[in-house]
């Protein structure tokens, strides 16, 4: 249950833009992000290499050329997968 | 009686053999894949990574299965995508703990997203206790992501019909179960196996139930294309000389089926001569 908030003076020109936040559920869990988080900067919070895993969101893949572009909407539902054991 | 039937079975698996005469190149093709190694191996249930990596080494093994789960957002680090070398194995994701075609489907996709490989070993599920396949899911499955251009690798049970539909359905290998996921029996039917070998000409890959290396041989000899096993490797007291017992009883099992058996008779034939016997004994 991060709580990702910026304040207005860390955006940056191409970073999260300040002021309201967004909700938005990951793996099933419930997490903040500023208005204007790319998928890209979500990995990047949640310190998981982009090359490591693979991102749903609301059931679509977002493919790993568009993590850079691609933005958060509040409520989305997004899923992020990773390669383990198995047989 | 059952031994006539046996040896007509053999005979006739001799005349639709096409087992390639020259064993240095013998690479199992499958769709647009060349593989050298005909033994796949699972990286589940091992009592750590670099036992895995020892175990992946010993089985000489090319293409290792994995599976498609959420993150760990708590603990990154329980991927596996620091622990497997990619230039080394080609990684084959599966839809294990899918049970319906839509969810293997939508695991297929987010594997080829993740491991960017359209290879997928498609496993639907039909119900927690046996983990067989569900054939109807399985089938669907198959052709939804056939269409899609994956390179599907058919995780089914060893039922010769449901084969015959799964190759038409353009699944590059069916993989029949020689027993229950994870329960060791071995090849509990090897006439079935030796029925869908007749029946279909896409590469068959037995997958699952594997428990020692003569399981592995066994299989191999009936003419199948490779063996994919995992707890058989894992779970043994001593998994890294297991996955190399595994290693050499493919390549017996394989020159075995390639240089062809004898029959089996049901009287002794003796191996010395009869002939020239101290005393004159014996027919000349």
């Amino acid at each position: 249950m991060d709580s990702l908030e910026r304040g207005p003076g860390q955006a940056g020109a191409c970073g999260p833009l300040p002021g309201r936040m967004l909700q938005v559920t990951i793996n099933g869990e419930t997490h903040s992000f500023a208005t204007g988080t790319t998928i890209e900067q979500m990995l990047e919070a949640l310190r998981l290499p982009g090359e490591g895993v693979a991102v749903e969101v609301n059931r679509s893949i977002v493919p790993k050329r568009t993590h850079q572009e691609a933005l958060l909407s509040d409520g989305d539902e997004v899923e992020v997968v990773t390669f383990v054991g198995g047989g | 009686m059952s031994q006539g039937v046996e040896i007509r079975d053999i005979e006739q698996r001799e005349e639709s053999a096409d087992a390639p005469d020259d064993s240095r190149d013998d690479a199992l093709v499958l769709g647009e894949y060349r593989f050298t190694s005909r033994l796949f191996v699972g990286t589940g249930k091992y009592s750590s990574n670099e036992e895995m990596n020892e175990c992946l080494e010993a089985s000489g093994c090319e293409v290792v299965t994995v599976a498609i789960r959420r993150a760990n957002l708590d603990d990154p680090e329980k991927s596996l995508v620091s622990h497997l070398d990619r230039d080394r194995y080609t990684l084959l994701p599966n839809t294990a703990g899918c049970y319906s075609a839509e969810e293997a489907c939508r695991y297929a996709r987010l594997g080829r997203e993740l491991l960017e490989t359209d290879l997928i070993k498609l496993e639907v599920l039909g119900d927690e206790k046996t983990l067989l396949p569900d054939p109807v899911a399985t089938l669907e499955a198959t052709a939804t992501l056939v269409a899609e251009g994956f390179t599907v690798l058919t995780y089914t049970s060893d039922d010769p019909i449901l084969a015959r539909h799964l190759a038409e359905a353009g699944a590059a290998s069916v993989m029949p179960a020689g027993s229950p996921i994870g329960s060791g029996q071995g090849i509990l039917n090897p006439n079935n196996i030796r029925i869908i070998l007749d029946t279909i000409d896409t590469p068959v890959i037995v997958d699952a139930g594997v428990g020692t290396a003569s399981d592995v041989a066994i299989a191999m000899e009936l003419g199948v294309e490779g063996v994919l096993l995992n707890s058989g490797i894992a779970l043994a007291r001593d998994p890294v000389r297991m996955a190399r017992a595994m290693k050499n009883a493919l390549l017996a099992g394989r020159e075995a089926y390639q240089a062809g058996r004898i029959e089996r008779k049901l009287y002794a034939n003796a191996s010395s001569p009869s002939e020239g016997m101290v005393d004159g004994t014996g027919s000349s």
